[in-house]
């Protein structure tokens, strides 16, 4: 991914954004990239331009830094740890290279190392053998199997497959109904057996039952169960020998704090797990749980839950994971948007531009209606790196506000676009009116514009400019 | 906590932990020292309790000042009974406080995201008031998830209250305004509201949350008397974003720490304590309607240094250091 994301850059496509990026700052009052991590680590690291390595001394603090930020996104202690011995030592006697500052290069490696340890050789599921193959769904209680389930189910219908649900929590009250529900709602068959306690005589017998419907696929959703509680755990292992799963899933809350640990290794020993799923990923947690998930089982994360819904299932993407963990945003999201959508060479002209501090209005209106293609400015925004929904709440950018200033320049002669600085009383009223706006609003317009305009004089310095769009995503 | 690492020792955890607790381990009986290693060592076994870093340096700094306070040395039982003292005082010191009761009807609404164990947890304090003797009405206002309805009434079955419920996809303040309308008629003690879960950071659901807490006060004024957030003792530290965003909507008195039962210690509630002043009012300790329990600061806080596996030395040491 980093390859995309590097390529990105250096198509000169970022700095498209600058002007557009400082004009929503000016709108906020503040800029609103709130780099943590990276920041954190170019002061830890301030000392080292002069220096041509990263070493053993000066990455101290650094590594410090790093490990902190793992442990708030709840990535286990004994874990965080051993991730960044390997980041040391990977990131030790690296030249610093002259494109990146030096938190830039460590918040790169780290990326880049919980990239590869997520994506750990993912794999579809593996439904071979004599059909009906059995998925075993696991995990603790409320981490949301049932709804898994379900929806793993769809999504191996809709790719031509036949699915069967079993249900085999016989323990929480109204467990089978939900899944009957659930599975009512996609059209598939269920089997159930009400009234017993003997789990492994519902899966045998569900198992039969998909063998002569002519089912191909058997999930079978089981209790929650804490790791610890031996009878539960032992009632699992029994399950697992009658019904020999192909696929043995490990279903963890995305907000699962240090237990994450305890609880995949207890279920890796007593059961063998195949895969896991991360569900609620569409919280806001940071999903540190997934590190130590992938570290301690060996085995790759397979889906992700993202909504109740039972649509609301993605694969798992490490890179976006990643830059969550590291409190970056989903600036993968934002960067494939990006580049659906900026027009390359009108970005390579309008770095041009920026250098020479030529930026006018009319290139401002380009750069609105690129963003405008991107979708609403909040759902943009939302994928900015710190940007959190209390944020966005308090943030009072509206689309409206884009649709506001573009109908101000678009009441612009082309000679006032290109020079704004003609603009006087008379002129702005007209503005106003035919914008069906109030003089106030072009006046505050016209200060953001000449703020940017200063903004772009000093990054229109060598460098300066490189080091701004990197701004927008750190790490890149 | 060296002492309930131990247990977790002999799970089996990352060979890393494992060095780090048998080395405070194997110093039980010793005197330990300031020294930043140990120190740190303190540190990380809090942070794996969930309390998060910013608690865990703050606890950490304390026993750092006593240490240096008796000139740099202290017997290891001692470092957990300054550890357990700073952490009961952090939570408020609450020791297994009955809740104030209200109305007729006290009211609870039951919050949190989703599958902490909020329904369970309602069966949990129905059985609760039904054992002091108190009428109980619950009200099924999670109207969204698959057979969430069945679930409460199967709850209400067992433990003999009543429930008023409607259609799946109803609106769920509607639900609450018929159960606290039915309770004064009936001159039932207390409702409690079971919500759908949602996440915090979903602006519509915590909406209709808003305007479940508005309809009820339509109904009584004064309601909900006790709003609980439902914490589920595995969660890391989005937990206190949910305290936050959760506290920010319908202003909460409390939680409801559950699935303690589990080797998770639910430090996180530390972290919320410190950011919002947050107390903890009851614990869930399994799947049972009976496994319940009424919020012990104290006990709370020698469960996560688990001092029972502390050997007779160590333990009569700490004795002696509290009562001094
Ligand atoms: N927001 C969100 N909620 C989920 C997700 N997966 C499950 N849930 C919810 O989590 C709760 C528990 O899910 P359930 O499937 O009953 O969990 P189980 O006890 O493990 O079977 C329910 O309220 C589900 O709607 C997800 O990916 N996102
Ligand atoms: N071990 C244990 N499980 C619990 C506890 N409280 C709830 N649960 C389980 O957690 C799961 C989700 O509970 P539920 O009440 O449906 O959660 P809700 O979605 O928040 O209403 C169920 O399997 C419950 O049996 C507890 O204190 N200990
Ligand atoms: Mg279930
Ligand atoms: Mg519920």
């Amino acid at each position: 991914m980093y390859g995309n994301a590097l390529r990105f850059r250096r198509q000169r496509a970022l700095p498209a954004w600058a002007g557009v990026r400082v004009w929503v700052a000016g709108c906020l009052g503040r800029f609103f990239v709130f780099q943590e991590l990276q920041d954190r680590l170019e002061g830890t690291l301030r000392n080292l331009r002069g220096n041509a390595r990263l070493s053993e001394e000066n990455m101290t603090d650094a590594m410090r830094e790093i490990r902190r930020a793992l442990l708030a996104a709840d990535v286990e202690v004994s874990v965080a740890k051993s991730f960044v011995a390997s980041v040391k030592d990977r990131a030790l006697g690296e030249d610093v290279l002259k494109s990146l500052s030096p938190g830039q290069q460590v918040v790169k490696v780290v990326h880049e190392e919980l990239v590869a340890l997520l994506g750990h050789s993912a794999q579809d599921l593996d439904l071979q053998g004599d059909p009906p193959s059995v998925v075993l769904v696991m995990g603790l209680q409320g981490s949301g199997k049932t709804t898994f389930s379900a929806k793993l189910a769809l999504y191996l219908k809709e790719k031509g497959r036949r699915p069967m649900l079993a249900a085999c929590d016989l323990q929480r009250p109204a467990a089978i109904d939900q899944l009957e529900v659930l599975a009512e709602s996609i059209g598939l068959p269920v089997y159930t057996q009400r009234g017993t306690e003997d789990v492994v005589a519902v899966a045998k017998a569900a198992r039969q039952a998909a063998r002569d419907q002519l089912c191909d696929v058997l999930i079978v959703d089981t209790a929650g169960r804490l790791q610890i509680d031996e009878s539960l755990m032992e009632q699992l292992s029994e399950l697992e020998a009658a019904i020999k799963p192909s696929e043995k899933l490990l279903v963890l809350d995305a907000m699962t704090g240090q237990e994450a640990v305890s609880i995949a290794s207890t279920f890796n020993d007593r059961i063998g797990v195949t895969g896991s799923v991360l569900t609620k990923l569409d919280g806001d947690a940071r999903g540190g749980a997934a590190l130590s998930l992938v570290h301690i089982t060996g085995k790759p994360i397979k889906f992700a839950g993202v909504g109740e819904k039972v649509t609301d299932l993605e694969l798992f993407h490490p890179d976006r994971v990643a830059g969550r963990i590291l409190g970056m945003g989903d600036m993968m999201s934002l960067i494939e948007k990006a580049q659906e959508n900026v027009d390359e060479e009108q970005a390579a002209e309008m770095e041009a531009k920026f250098r020479r501090a030529e930026f006018t209005f009319e290139d401002f209106l380009d750069q609105l209606r690129q963003v405008k293609k991107m979708g609403s400015l909040k759902s943009i925004m939302g994928m900015l790196p710190g940007m959190n929904p209390k944020m966005l709440k308090q943030v009072n950018v509206d689309d409206k506000q884009l649709s506001r200033t573009e109908a101000i320049i678009c009441s612009m002669t082309p000679h006032e676009r290109r020079r704004p600085e003609i603009l006087n009383g008379r002129r702005r009223k007209r503005i106003a009116n035919g914008s069906g706006t109030h003089v106030a609003d072009v006046n505050r317009l016209l200060k953001q514009y000449k703020d940017m305009k200063k903004m772009m004089k000093t990054l229109s310095k060598p460098g300066a400019l490189d080091r701004f769009g990197k701004g927008l995503f750190p790490g890149m | 906590m060296v002492f309930g690492a131990f247990k977790k020792l002999k799970k089996g955890l990352g060979r890393t932990r494992e060095q780090v607790l048998g080395r405070i381990g194997a110093a039980i009986r010793r005197e330990v020292y300031l020294t930043e290693d140990f120190l740190e060592e303190v540190e990380e076994i809090l942070i794996a309790s969930d309390v998060g870093v910013d608690a865990a340096v703050e606890l950490t700094e304390g026993i750092g000042r006593r240490l240096r306070k008796k000139g740099g040395s202290m017997q290891l039982a001692d470092v957990a009974a300054v550890l357990q003292e700073d952490v009961a005082r952090l939570l408020g010191g609450a020791s297994a406080e009955e809740p104030v009761m209200q109305g007729p009807p006290h009211v609870v609404l039951m919050v949190g995201v989703n599958g902490v164990g909020k329904t369970t947890s309602i069966a949990k304090l129905a059985q609760y008031h039904r054992d002091k003797g108190r009428s109980v009405l619950l009200a099924a206002g999670d109207t969204f998830r698959a057979a969430a309805v069945e679930q409460l009434s199967m709850w209400a079955d067992r433990t003999g209250v009543e429930i008023v419920k409607q259609a799946m996809g109803a609106d769920p303040a509607a639900v609450a305004f018929d159960a606290i309308g039915r309770a004064k008629a009936k001159g039932i003690d207390v409702v409690i509201v079971d919500t759908a879960g949602r996440l915090q950071n979903k602006e519509g659901l915590m909406r209709e949350l808003e305007k479940i807490a508005r309809v009820v006060q339509k109904q009584l004024p004064e309601a909900p008397h006790e709003t609980l957030l439902c914490l589920d003792a595995n969660t890391g530290q989005n937990g206190i974003s949910q305290a936050k965003e959760f506290t920010s909507v319908v202003p909460l008195d409390a939680i409801f720490l559950t699935k303690l039962d589990g080797t998770a210690k639910g430090g996180v509630v530390i972290a919320i304590a410190q950011s919002i002043d947050l107390p903890v009012r009851y614990v869930g300790t399994g799947e049972g309607a009976q496994d319940f329990a009424l919020f012990d600061a104290d006990d709370f806080a020698r469960g996560l240094f688990d001092a029972s596996s502390l050997d007779e030395t160590a333990q009569d040491a700490a004795a002696d250091a509290t009562e001094q």
